[in-house]
């Protein structure tokens, strides 16, 4: 199974020797290419100058380059600012216009901006400035004040671009591994055969935590298994009564299922991490990591979702209420993988609502997270699931206030809410607060569900 | 002719930019040999260093040295303006993140290996980590500096009505995107070439020197561009190159220092955080009597730069308002943390919210019109004295106000949150105005200079050298425009190049906004001595009168009875060069009319005030703090600009980087002192989403400098960060609507979600109190 990493880099095909694939594309890019039009801001995929395209499946992804691995990239297609052309050889039309708009001072940034408005352009981008921001979450710039890229994203929004190139690789039909530490399996078989032969290593699906091992930390992972090529994983699947989501099917690629089957996660995920981590980023790594102040899980939790879990020793079905079991601990065994997770479609009189609050709207970690399914009939709340991240050690559902509320009401349900936390004090907020928050996120879904359609956020004004 | 002066010049390195192709100090090809910086950092807040190991981490393959006190040859001391600020720790341990060795390898992951083996013991002991601590035991890193006149105490005493009132803002980290970097290349004889992402070559220069106790001449200090300043790469880009002098001085190798992002905010200082308590006194009718303000500064450990800070606070705390009994002091207390520094604005920012909190409550209290009673506090004629003696002429106060209040349709926009407020009892929404003036030059007389280096080539190419540093703000092509203007030449026909020690010696920072101001000036001399020289020389070799001389588009016209000839400006470059004249020369600028006495706190500290008008509208969320800004109008004065589009860019940038510092960006220390928010996912600067999505910003149109600044232009990098004051007025403004708007709110900043929510929840609380 040895091979090496090949991938296409600006329309060329290259193949990496002698550099290990836990190396990050940008320290490769910089270092080994040369190619130092890719700047690192920060090393942890929050600041977005590194950002490159990956050219892939008639699309064009940004992703933050400082926290992919060499790895990852086998037999993708990537562009740096370097491969940008114009019709004519010159610039391209996006760097014209951002140029012409001034919408660059000191410069640092704007490699990475350049990026993603490439991807922006290409995908079919609009001049909706909401559908802008959302897709420049990911990249700082400290001089601009941004008016002026946004504006030179108005301008080359709707201009037909073409479609990417295909890669001129061949496609894999077989697992590889790479150094003998980055296993590729591509299939279900062969990955639960290395999980089993391989306890240490780590599951790499999108990387946007793991990355930062090799990034920031500098401490890359010995052995990963890369999760990203097995096609049991990347499934998603809706029948009349659930959906089903792959485990390594990225935020980007889940959404449109997400949005559809619940409506109040379109504007949740447009604000989890940024454009560029949710083309890397995956719903089971979010679960897996457990953090407790994951985005997703409130979510899963409200929903009443579960989790297919496999190993050689064979499949075993366990309720996310059953997953987190402390901080950072879950109860996935050691050979085991989460396959998919599902959540059962919204019953007659459910409503699903959700809400983040964080001290910047995009791109931030949440202090508080609430997610909630309440199920009303005849004027009556019948069922609850009121879950909460950032406020424990693991997120979790509120048990006091749901009973609460299904007995006395929200009044009681917001009083309750203190006997079911105890959260703790940090950079994100005082526990009094994340408290307060969780209690008047009750009182906010309150007000929403006597009076839906009214106004409750600063961000609908 | 291309790139006039008071046109909109695109950044001359634009194209460089989104292609890629500008170079920053990271981005240089390494020579061979090129080793790889590593810092060792404390984790203790405060203490004693009893032991460090570097012994294992010298053995690791790779490693070159690990670098101490003791490596040193000269003096260990990085400081800017005071003394024993040391470069590695050799005792005392002072903050957490402190710089205690450096190792040195051949590639930067060993490095940072190497330097996570180093052994450090520290005896800890209990560290001093705010203001009021420090307040309480008066550990200060200077003496407390005042500005009085008149008699606020016997005025306050008597006052009709007297208002007593405390809050506190915090710091800010910089953010630049390009972290500190240095590049040091060993010569020969002991001659080093310094790279540094620095917004003060020569103090850098002075710096190496001294650690490595060699003549200033040894060191060449180049900054071709930065990624990004704003203050924090003036003394803090000093000891990160010292670092990297020593190691290529000790090993003979270049040696490259770049601090990775977290290393970055846990060793440099930032904006100073404050703490106040004011009381002021007022009439009937809202007009101020006097003022009595304690300003407490957290200047960190050391004393860096806050003596300028803090005496900018003080001679801005008067901000846009005649107050004729006066006293404002300020403290520089010392804690445990990073020894804050130069930001944007410079303690100009922390000074001006002490009138906009009183104005507010001074309205309230008498039940008027925040926004008449600010009006009616402006300097105006025969009230037009600083507390520090400075006359306020010029004053485009009352325009500044009219214009934005205009633009803003302040009434009707007031009457529609209003009725927005009576009806929504979860959001609310509020309007916040702000007027500014702010002076222009740095507080010390000295160093108000600058030197330029001009070259005209055979071929009537140019190019040009000056003090000042390129970090964004477009300094370079501005200057250029200047050098274009004197020769009436293409603006591409000048070329910037790289600010060096050693074309343009002992320079200023390119701070206080002053760098087009003095640059522009001293490249102006420099091209107007060669321009001269090449009129006498035409004059003569024309047979013609000087006057009749003109040099127009890139071209020379010499005007003769009967036979007018042009040649390009080349060709009589050309033509000097054979008549062996002169094409290069030096400019030289100092700022006139200014003076200071920095122990009375006293004189004309400032050339000119710069000023502006802000109105902000925002909507908060009463049940989680969230906030949102939705409009902003600003007007700023920029004089006569040297180029509007280069100026839009500055007020644009400042205004959103001074929103970030009053709402979303919160500095988090630990109990034990050590900085939380250390890196973007945890310190959060604003997004494009915050930006107000209705965002109206203007230049003071007509509006040419009295004073003899270069072709009546103002200065603008720092005046419009504070036009975001307005958007804490305006959060305060919906914050009392919470309540029945008759609450005082106080506010302390970065008006978070949290703090936001608490002052909802202090000023329901005092309203239902209040209730009869």
């Amino acid at each position: 199974m040895a091979d090496n990493v090949r991938f296409t880099l600006n329309d060329r095909p290259v193949e990496i020797v002698g550099v290990p694939p836990m190396t990050t594309l940008l320290d490769w890019l910089r270092d080994h290419r040369g190619l130092r039009g890719t700047k690192e801001g920060c090393a942890e995929g929050d600041c977005g100058a590194c950002t490159v395209v990956l050219e892939r499946e008639g699309r064009r992804d940004a992703v933050n380059s400082c926290i992919v691995l060499l790895g990852q990239l086998d037999g993708q297609s990537v562009r740096t600012v370097e491969g940008l052309r114009g019709a004519d050889g010159g610039p391209h039309l996006v760097q014209t216009a951002m140029a012409e708009a001034d919408a660059t001072q000191c410069g640092f940034c704007t490699p990475g901006f350049v990026m993603s408005a490439v991807a922006y352009a290409s995908s079919g981008g609009t001049a909706d400035p909401e559908a802008i921001h959302e897709a420049l979450a990911g990249n700082l710039c400290r001089c601009t004040g941004y008016r002026p890229i946004v504006e030179a994203m108005t301008r080359i929004a709707g201009l037909a671009v073409e479609p990417p190139p295909a890669p001129s690789l061949e496609a894999r039909t077989g697992s590889v591994a790479f150094d003998g530490a980055f296993f590729a399996p591509r299939s279900l078989e062969e990955l639960l055969a290395l999980r089993s032969a391989h306890p240490d290593a780590l599951l790499l699906a999108g990387g946007t935590d793991l990355g930062l091992l090799a990034s920031r930390e500098r401490k890359p992972p010995k052995a990963v298994i890369h999760l990203a090529h097995v096609p049991e994983l990347a499934a998603i699947s809706a029948t009349a009564d659930k959906i089903t989501i792959g485990a390594a099917v990225t935020y980007e690629a889940a959404a449109p299922t997400l949005i559809e089957t619940f409506p109040a996660l379109r504007a949740y995920l447009s604000r989890l991490g940024s454009r560029q981590i949710r083309n890397m980023g995956t719903i089971g790594g979010n679960i897996g990591t457990a953090s407790p102040i994951g985005d997703m899980p409130p979510v899963l939790l409200a929903l009443e979702a579960s989790l297919t879990l496999v190993s050689k020793r064979g499949t075993r079905e366990v309720l996310l209420d059953d997953f987190f079991l402390d901080y950072r601990k879950t109860a996935l065994a050691p050979d085991e993988i989460i396959l998919n997770l599902s959540m059962p479609r919204l019953w007659e009189g459910e409503t699903f609502h959700c809400d983040k609050v964080s001290k910047r709207r995009d791109q931030d970690i949440s202090t508080v997270a609430g997610a909630y399914r309440v199920r009303i009939r005849n004027g009556k709340i019948e069922d609850a699931r009121l879950a909460f991240g950032g406020m424990a050690a693991t997120p979790r559902r509120a048990p006091a206030a749901e009973a609460a509320l299904l007995k006395d009401g929200f009044a009681a349900a917001i009083a309750a809410i203190e006997t079911d936390f105890t959260p703790l004090d940090d950079w994100r907020g005082s526990a009094a607060y994340r408290l307060r928050i969780a209690a008047n996120l009750l009182r906010r879904l309150e007000l929403r569900l006597a009076e839906p359609g009214r106004v409750l956020e600063v961000e609908a004004l | 002719m291309s790139g006039k002066v008071h046109t909109a010049q695109r950044h001359d390195s634009a194209l460089k930019h989104v292609t890629g192709q500008a170079l920053y100090i990271d981005d240089m090809p390494e020579p061979p040999g090129t080793l790889h910086g590593a810092l060792v950092l404390s984790r203790v807040a405060c203490g004693k260093l009893v032991r460090l190991d570097t012994a294992f981490a010298a053995s690791m393959p790779g490693v070159v040295a690990v670098l101490g006190p003791q490596d040193i040859p000269g003096r260990n001391d990085i400081a800017a303006i005071g003394k024993n600020e040391p470069l590695f720790a050799t005792d005392r341990i002072e903050f957490a993140g402190q710089t205690l060795a450096m190792v040195v390898a051949e590639s930067l992951d060993t490095a940072r290996a190497a330097a996570e083996k180093v052994v450090v013991e520290i005896e800890a002991e209990e560290a001093v980590l705010d203001i009021e601590t420090a307040l309480a035991r008066e550990s200060y890193v200077q003496a407390p500096a005042t500005i009085v006149r008149g008699d606020p105490e016997t005025v306050l005493a008597s006052a009709p009505h007297r208002i007593t009132a405390e809050f506190s803002v915090g710091g800010q980290e910089h953010f630049y995107l390009e972290g500190q970097i240095a590049f040091a290349l060993p010569g020969e004889d002991g001659d080093i070439t310094v790279h540094s992402s620095t917004q003060h070559p020569t103090e850098v220069q002075h710096v190496c020197a001294r650690l490595l106790d060699c003549d200033f001449n040894r060191v060449t200090v180049v900054v071709r561009r930065l990624g990004g300043g704003f203050g924090g790469k003036e003394s803090n880009a000093s000891w990160v190159a010292a670092a990297a002098a020593v190691a290529a001085s000790h090993t003979g190798r270049p040696v490259k220092l770049r601090l990775p992002r977290e290393v970055d905010m846990l060793t440099t200082g930032k904006r100073h955080g404050f703490d106040y308590r004011y009381t002021v006194g007022f009439d009937d009718d809202g007009r101020v009597l006097a003022l009595d303000a304690v300003l407490a500064a957290d200047a960190g450990w050391s004393l860096d730069m806050t003596p300028g800070v803090v005496t900018r606070a003080l001679t801005h705390t008067d901000n846009a308002y005649w107050i004729p009994h006066f006293r404002a002091v300020g403290y520089a207390c010392r804690t445990n943390k990073q020894s804050n520094t130069a930001f944007r604005g410079f303690g100009g920012p922390q000074g001006v919210v002490v009138m906009e909190d009183a104005l507010d409550r001074i309205a309230l209290h008498l039940g008027r019109d925040p926004v008449e009673v600010r009006a009616l506090n402006f300097y105006a004629e025969g009230r037009d004295e600083t507390p520090y003696g400075q006359t306020v002429d010029e004053n485009h106060l009352e325009r500044c106000w009219a214009e934005v209040k205009a633009g803003g349709e302040l009434e009707r926009r007031r009457a529609e949150i209003d009725a927005f407020n009576a009806t929504n009892p979860v959001l609310k929404r509020g309007l916040g105005l702000f007027p500014l003036k702010f002076g222009i030059s740095f507080n010390l007389p000295h160093m108000n200079q600058a030197g330029a280096l001009v070259h005209v080539y055979t071929d009537g190419s140019i190019r040009l050298n000056h003090g000042g540093t390129e970090m964004g703000q477009g300094l370079f092509i501005k200057v250029a425009q200047v050098v274009a203007e004197v020769f009436k030449v293409d603006v591409e026909r000048i070329r910037p190049s790289a600010t060096s020690t050693a074309e343009v010696p002992n320079t200023s920072p390119t701070a206080a906004s002053t760098g087009s101001d003095l640059n522009g000036w001293a490249a102006w001399d420099a091209a107007n001595t060669i321009r001269s020289r090449m009129v006498a020389f035409a004059a003569e070799h024309f047979g013609v009168a000087e006057a009749d001389i003109e040099f127009a588009d890139g071209n020379v016209r010499i005007a003769r009875p009967g036979s007018n000839q042009v040649l390009s400006f080349g060709e009589l470059a050309k033509l000097c060069w054979l008549g062996r004249v002169s094409l290069s020369a030096t400019g030289y600028y100092k700022t006139p009319k200014i003076h200071w006495d920095p122990v009375a706190m006293h004189g004309r500290p400032f050339f000119y005030f710069s000023f502006g008008a802000a109105m902000a509208e925002v909507a908060i969320d009463t049940l989680t703090g969230e906030s949102r800004v939705l409009r902003a109008d600003l007007v700023q004065d920029c004089g006569e600009s040297l180029n509007p589009a280069i100026d839009l860019g500055q007020i644009e940038g400042a205004f959103v980087q001074g929103q970030g510092w009053l709402t979303c960006e919160e500095l988090w220390w630990d109990a034990k002192g050590r900085l939380r928010t250390a890196g973007p996912s945890t310190y959060k600067i604003p997004g494009s989403r915050d930006v107000p999505p209705v965002f109206n910003v203007r230049l003071l149109d007509h509006a040419p400098s009295r004073e003899a600044t270069i072709f009546r232009s103002k200065a603008v990098g720092e005046p419009p960060l504070m036009l975001a004051t307005a958007v804490w007025t305006a959060l305060k403004d919906a914050i009392g609507a919470a309540g029945n708007g008759r609450v005082p709110v106080r506010l302390d900043a970065p008006a978070t979600p949290e703090r936001v929510l608490a002052a909802v929840e202090q000023v329901r609380r005092e309203t239902r109190t209040a209730a009869p």
